[in-house]
């Protein structure tokens, strides 16, 4: 039956390896919000960029 | 043969909504000027793929001005939002409601692309909140919030929420659910041995599991179950016994009596029931707090009432500003029975401050130039400039107007109720949890522990307590709504009991705005401005119409300013006497045309002119009045009779009439009504009826700018929602029946669980998950059933 010490020990083991896991994704902030990165991971990174230059002008005029 | 109507609606490419008054830019529909700037600003810097995600993905934006964020920039107020603050580098989290969609995100991603200033952003959906890096030195959080703003996606701006730091204490919750889950499940692995019955086989094994399920389990009565510990030690601490008490009298009961089994060898004990109970406790927690934050997130936005000053601004106008948008340095104006709104300093040469609602002492307090004068004093006489020096915050005055010196004698009812009932309960609950003890030791010892465990869980009546706050809480968030502010749950109660409705004229059944006014006599140039400047210091609504009539500038010192109420105001100028008010008042004899109001001018005791002022009555008052039937009472009113006949018409000939009424007349109306055994509710402006305000059960003040608070008042009523206000009585008193059944509801749970569970049919774990269900469907029926008849109420009135 020493098997079975063993074989609960290792089962312990790695419940409490998945736990520390899940407290650290926790701590990280990964279940903060499931929803927005599903969607981020979908846009375009190319969007046309207009010269940084021009975007301030226009914001100073805007003033 | 019929007729095809064939109605081709235009939706506004920007927020979807049909357009009444088309604006056409680059062969695209807006609705209003608003959504037509916000895609000008994308088009300019093509952004214009947000329209391209979700069809119509923006909401109704009105125009705004850019200065409406600028308190921001103060550095007291900055430091309380921003997360992060460096010269070149800050972080800020912004609330914005308006989040709904994949665009949403999208735009607001990127917004480093509108101004080189923002260097990142990041959406979280969940919450509706964006995550703002940005770099001070070139675009400041105000003009932050004013970009965000011009895009559509205004934030809220809510200083006390931003200090309660939510997202950390909910992820404690989570940790000690991890913890309590994660111990459950080994721990019913570990008792598997006991569940098929082979301890006889390997009886050092099951010893072994049985202390490793004590070990398991330490964590979770001191870490997962801490706060039912500390609340049951905290109410102990101040002698009063609390509904946390049964239940960490039950964890501790089942977790010591199984540590005791175990040390003794004389049992398995019961520690998987102790860990699915702490696990399931916590997911009703959790679940319950999450039904909570969607069921009560705007309650204190909504059930707030908009106060506005008079500030000078940069073109030397006085204009209304929304009190907390008020700054250090700015110049607001208060005139007679105002309240000073934050802490200022004085600029004219002297007042007289009354502080009896923050202090309580009656005589008022001469300030001089430059003293400082505080927030929550009235000004008696003179209007004052001020410099502001501390900004303030809406949650201030709100609990000024819950100060004590407003307190109605009347205190809530179902308060005392639930108080009691809680502290009895508990009792009641220990005792019936001692008396199944006894019963099931002398029948059935074995299960005797899981019994009271059961027991304590599942009396617990957190269902009571919470009806009576939300049934309230959802009545106060739908009047506010409608534009009735009141001043907190109890008005509620006390508005369903009322059965007598008294009205003031002026500024209630008629109009606050837009009278027509004629000046009759000889006043000159110089005269009528000094009118226009003693006009401006009252608050009355003849004063202020007689104050916007006359179109000249007025300068110039005055003396010995005194306001008499139901008369009118006296003052010195350049030696002369000035009384402006009633015809009694000023010496005028002649007869008039009785269908107006008049306010007279007279100087050194001659009158010289009179203005004639014919206030509109609010449009479908009639309805209103018919619709409260019988309630109506009487109409009281300072003014002369001159308008009895259109009175009589509107309020029929079963409700009195009371013309040349003074405050007092009002007040002792009130009381005389009251002691009849009527309850009262006084609806008037607020400022030559405060005292009558006061005396009644309930005493609204109408207003049209929102700019007049009277502490004195239960509630602040919009007057444009006036007609509505015989459905606002009717719903209030739907919210005591709701209440009740809520009631009903919360003791039918507790009864037949209790009953099952004394009998010993119900197990600890399914007594965790009921009360929670309990307590959410409690909350859920007085929440939608308040909303349910809320809509069906206001439904047909416009």
């Amino acid at each position: 039956m020493s098997i079975i010490a063993l074989l609960i020990s290792i089962s312990l083991t790695i419940a409490l390896i998945f736990l520390g896991v899940f407290l650290w994704s926790m701590k990280s902030g990964q279940y903060d919000d499931t929803y927005t990165p599903s969607v981020r991971m979908l846009f375009d990174n190319d969007v046309k960029r207009p010269d940084e230059k021009e975007t301030a002008v226009k914001a100073e005029l805007k003033k | 043969m019929t007729r095809t109507d064939v109605v081709a609606e235009t939706t506004c490419f920007h927020c979807g909504a049909s357009c009444e008054e088309i604006h056409w830019r680059d062969d695209k529909p807006f609705c209003c000027k608003g959504c037509e700037t916000v895609y000008e600003i994308l088009d300019s810097n093509n952004l214009c793929e947000y329209y391209n995600l979700n069809l119509t993905p923006g909401t109704k934006t009105p125009a705004i001005t850019d200065t409406s964020y600028a308190y921001l920039d103060e550095p007291e107020i900055s430091a309380k939002l921003l997360s992060f603050n460096s010269p070149s580098f800050a972080s800020a989290d912004f609330f914005i409601p308006s989040v709904h969609c994949v665009s949403c995100i999208w735009l607001l991603e990127n917004l480093s692309k509108l101004h080189t200033g923002v260097v990142d952003s990041k959406v979280n959906f969940a919450n509706k909140t964006v995550h703002i890096d940005f770099n001070p030195t070139r675009i400041s959080l105000g003009t932050v919030a004013g970009l965000l703003a011009s895009v559509g996606y205004a934030p809220r701006i809510t200083l006390e929420h931003e200090k309660k730091e939510k997202p950390r204490t909910d992820r404690s919750l989570i940790l000690k659910l991890a913890i309590a889950g994660f111990a459950f499940g080994n721990v019913m692995l570990f008792s598997f041995p006991e569940y098929l019955g082979i301890d006889q086989a390997d009886h050092t094994l099951t010893r072994i599991f049985a202390w490793l399920n004590v070990a398991l389990s330490v964590p979770v009565l001191f870490y997962s179950g801490i706060d039912y510990l500390r609340a049951a030690v905290r109410s102990f601490q101040q002698k009063q016994i609390n509904i946390d008490v049964p239940i960490a009298a039950g964890l501790l009961a089942l977790f010591f009596r199984s540590t005791y089994d175990i040390a003794t060898a004389t049992g398995p004990g019961y520690l998987d029931s102790f860990t699915g109970l702490v696990f399931f406790l916590l997911i009703g927690r959790w679940f319950q707090s999450k039904t909570y934050e969607s069921l009560a997130f705007d309650r204190d936005f909504t059930s707030y009432f908009p106060l506005a000053v008079n500030r000078l601004s940069e073109d030397g106008e006085w204009k209304p500003v929304v009190i907390y948008h008020l700054k250090k340095g700015d110049t607001i104006r208060i005139r007679n029975l105002e309240l000073i709104p934050a802490d200022s300093i004085l600029l004219d040469a002297s007042a007289y401050i009354d502080y009896s609602f923050v202090t309580g002492e009656a005589k008022p307090v001469k300030a001089k130039s430059g003293d400082k004068v505080f927030a929550g004093g009235r000004l008696i006489g003179t209007a004052v400039s001020l410099a502001v020096e501390k900004s303030t915050s809406q949650s201030q005055l709100t609990s000024l107007w819950n100060s004590d010196a407003f307190k109605k004698v009347n205190e809530s009812k179902y308060k005392k109720i639930i108080d009691r009932a809680a502290r009895n309960f508990t009792w009641v609950v220990l005792g019936i949890a001692a008396l199944t003890a006894v019963y099931w030791y002398v029948t059935e010892p074995a299960s005797m522990w899981l019994v009271i465990t059961s027991v304590l869980m599942v009396a617990c009546p957190c269902a009571l307590a919470l009806a009576a706050p939300f049934t309230l809480g959802s009545v106060l968030r739908e009047l506010g709504k409608r534009q009735l502010y009141l001043k907190n749950a109890d008005v509620v109660e006390r508005m369903g009991t009322i059965d007598a409705v008294v009205f003031d004229k002026t500024g209630t059944v008629t109009h606050g705005q837009d009278p027509e006014v004629e000046l009759m006599g000889e006043l000159d140039e110089s005269e009528l401005a000094k009118v226009k400047l003693l006009t401006g210091f009252s608050t009355h609504p003849l004063s202020k119409f007689v104050h916007e009539f006359i179109r000249k500038s007025a300068t110039g010192s005055v003396d010995d300013f005194r306001e008499l109420p139901g008369k009118g105001i006296q003052a010195h100028m350049q030696g002369k006497v000035y009384k402006i008010g009633s015809a009694a008042f000023t010496g005028f004899h002649e007869k008039l045309d009785q269908s107006a109001s008049y306010v007279f001018v007279s100087i050194d005791d001659e009158v010289k002119g009179y203005f004639m002022i014919r206030t509109m009555i609010r449009r479908n008052i009639a309805d209103m009045i018919q619709r409260l039937g019988n309630k109506c009472k009487a109409l009281l009113s300072g003014d002369h009779e001159t308008e009895k006949q259109p009175m009589t018409y509107i309020f029929g000939s079963n409700t009195t009439l009371l013309f040349n009424q003074s405050p007092h007349d009002k007040l002792a109306y009130i009381h005389n009504l009251q002691a009849k055994g009527n309850t009262v509710m006084m609806v008037g402006d607020g400022l030559n009826d405060a005292g009558a305000l006061k005396q009644a059960d309930v005493g609204i003040a109408v207003t049209d700018d929102t700019g007049v608070f009277t502490p004195a008042c239960d509630g602040i009523l919009h007057g444009s929602e006036i007609t509505k206000l015989d459905k606002m009585l009717e719903l209030t008193r739907a919210s005591s029946t709701i209440l009740k059944s809520g009631f009903a509801i919360s003791f039918f749970y507790n009864a037949i669980a209790l009953s099952f569970a004394v009998s010993g049919h119900l197990t600890p774990l399914v007594a965790a998950i009921l009360m929670p269900i309990s307590s959410i469907s409690v909350v859920s029926f007085s929440t939608l059933a308040v909303k349910f008849v809320a809509n069906r109420k206001f439904k047909d009135i416009t």
